[in-house]
């Protein structure tokens, strides 16, 4: 990707030219605010995991306390949804991985009938209302007289996240530079060598980040796990039954943990991929 | 034998998952909008009876909650345009090198589950919170005044969670566009507002098509924010469908509802689409 800038002399006045620079400067500052802004619910959701409240309710700061990170398992039900979620989401991603590359990469190397139906599709999980597939769903697992779970909720995340795979593998094998695969079959490798040898390297980071992508959006998933959860509760279920009653501080302390994790995830693989780029 | 592995190769690829695809988005529409014309109950079953009459009930009964849904969907909507496009556009052109970082601080809320940010607001705006409160104990704000519960507050927690949705395509958008032809613009003596109306707006059309695909659907059929911020009387469609679906089992009910909202909203997009004028925008979109 190539950056520019617009920093460029040129013949315009210099009043025009001061002019532009307070814009930039406030456009500087209102980027800056927008960011504050978007960390607030967080700096607090952190903020009150060390909160010592003595009531039900966590929202007025009554004191430092450590305990809450010590005793964050506390809560069985609360951790048994946490562990529900990430199997889910565990699962999931790895299936929507598979089924999500496959499309990418034949959407991407292959022109084959029905390959614009099969867009259409895609376009339309991508933007339907959650709140519309969620309901599809359930129509169908009552219609058909499935019993709802876990077994239901990974069906759904797998849909809406195969589409979202098939996205980031797509893009990266409509880049592939086919002379490669080319001298690798002049040199006898058959197709399904050629495959494994070659082509699936070079696209497995963009298959890695749509796995990320799919167990980031599995994890996080609300509106469609409520309507195909039945009695099964995942992490951000469990939050939403216990609004009503205040949430414990140990919701802070893994929203936190989750956070960091995150981070340190996203950090990591930048700092990969830069490094690879500059010894190429 | 090897030409024809090569003839099937992509429908041996495409095979499972868009099978998946069809078992689990296609033919559980089909199945919702066939619920939505049966009548019957849960534990007798349902029959189809082409019964129109729950679309007819469902757009009196709700039409209140349907039609505040699209006004709330539709102000977050051009909120989110104007909030969004100075700091897309600062990215873009003023970034430099630190680009990318600023993208991940724009993301930064999706590290946090969606309903624990939602929650989180209610925790700063609530009535003895952290923000109401020292202003009421200072005087500035008079003791009954609260936000949680209004619609203000649906609308703040739709343009917050939604934010990120907007900036990004538009950014993509911007970034596309060749600087020279900005300075083109200014050489030829276009005033910077008229850079901006003539060139740049007009070049990043397909982002704002994109981002508002990406937010106006998803928040006038939202039920979290609503949920957790608002009060009884900011009730969006989306709790009616999720009560009729979940507390009621009225499912012919939430199924018409569903496909009506479905229906407005994509004819919303649509429209929009044609009166931007070009194809180039869906397809940019569907990019």
């Amino acid at each position: 990707m190539t950056t520019h800038t617009l920093e460029r002399p040129t013949a315009a006045p210099a009043a025009r030219r001061k002019a532009r620079l307070t814009g930039e400067r406030a456009m500087f500052l209102y980027t800056w605010l927008i960011i504050a802004w978007l960390v607030v619910p967080i700096l607090i959701m952190i903020a009150f995991g060390f909160n010592d409240p003595k009531g039900r309710y966590n929202q007025t700061w009554q004191g430092f306390t450590l305990k809450w990170y010590k005793d964050v398992f506390a809560i069985s039900d609360l951790t048994s949804a946490l562990v529900i979620s990430l199997v889910i989401a565990v699962v999931s991603s790895l299936l929507a991985g598979a089924l999500g590359t496959g499309i990418g990469y034949a959407l991407g190397r292959y022109r084959f009938r029905g390959a614009d139906g099969l867009n259409l599709i895609m376009f339309a999980t991508m933007s339907s209302p959650e709140l519309i597939m969620g309901i599809s769903l359930l129509t169908l697992f009552v219609s058909a007289g499935i019993g709802l779970g876990a077994t239901t909720i990974t069906i759904a995340h797998v849909m809406f996240s195969i589409s979202f795979v098939s996205t980031v593998v797509r893009a990266r094998v409509i880049t592939l530079d086919r002379s490669i695969e080319e001298a690798a079959a002049d040199l006898g490798a058959g197709p399904w060598t050629t495959f494994w040898k070659v082509t699936f390297p070079i696209i497995l980071p963009a298959v890695f980040s749509g796995v990320m992508l799919a167990f980031a959006l599995s994890i996080d998933d609300f509106v469609v796990t409520n309507f195909t959860a039945g009695t099964t509760v995942t992490f951000p279920l469990w939050i939403w039954g216990a609004t009503r009653v205040g949430l414990p501080p140990q919701v802070n302390v893994m929203g936190t943990l989750i956070f960091a994790a995150g981070i340190l995830i996203a950090v990591i693989t930048n700092l990969r991929s830069r490094s690879k780029t500059k010894k190429a | 034998m090897n030409r024809v592995k090569r003839t099937l190769a992509p429908y041996l690829l495409v095979l499972p998952g868009g099978l998946w695809l069809l078992l689990f988005f296609v033919v559980p529409m089909v199945t919702m909008f066939s619920l939505s014309l049966q009548q019957g109950d849960i534990v007798n079953g349902y029959v189809f009876t082409g019964h129109w009459q729950t679309y007819v009930d469902a757009i009196t009964n709700y039409q209140t909650q349907l039609i505040r849904s699209l006004v709330y969907g539709l102000i977050t909507t051009v909120a989110l345009v104007v909030m969004s496009f100075p700091v897309a556009y600062w990215i873009a052109f003023y970034g430099g090198k630190r680009k990318s970082t600023y993208l991940f601080l724009i993301l930064l809320p999706f590290f946090v589950s969606f309903v624990l940010r939602t929650i989180s607001w209610r925790q700063i705006l609530t009535d003895d919170g952290m923000l109401l409160h020292p202003l009421k104990e200072a005087g500035l704000l008079s003791p009954g005044f609260h936000i949680l519960g209004t619609s203000y507050a649906v609308i703040f927690g739709l343009i917050y969670n939604f934010l990120p949705f907007m900036v990004l395509p538009i950014y993509v958008a911007l970034e596309r566009i060749d600087p020279r032809v900005v300075e083109a613009a200014r050489d030829l003596y276009a005033k910077p507002l008229t850079v901006f109306r003539k060139v740049v707006f007009p070049l990043a059309l397909p982002g704002v098509f994109a981002g508002v695909l990406m937010t106006f659907v998803p928040a006038s059929s939202d039920y979290v924010n609503s949920g957790v911020l608002g009060s009884s009387s900011t009730t969006m469609i989306g709790q009616v469908v999720q009560a009729q679906a979940l507390a009621n089992s009225n499912y012919p009910m939430a199924s018409a509802l569903s496909f009506f909202l479905m229906a407005v909203l994509l004819t919303g997009v649509f429209i929009y689409a044609r009166v931007l004028g070009t194809e180039d925008v869906m397809n940019a979109a569907a990019r």
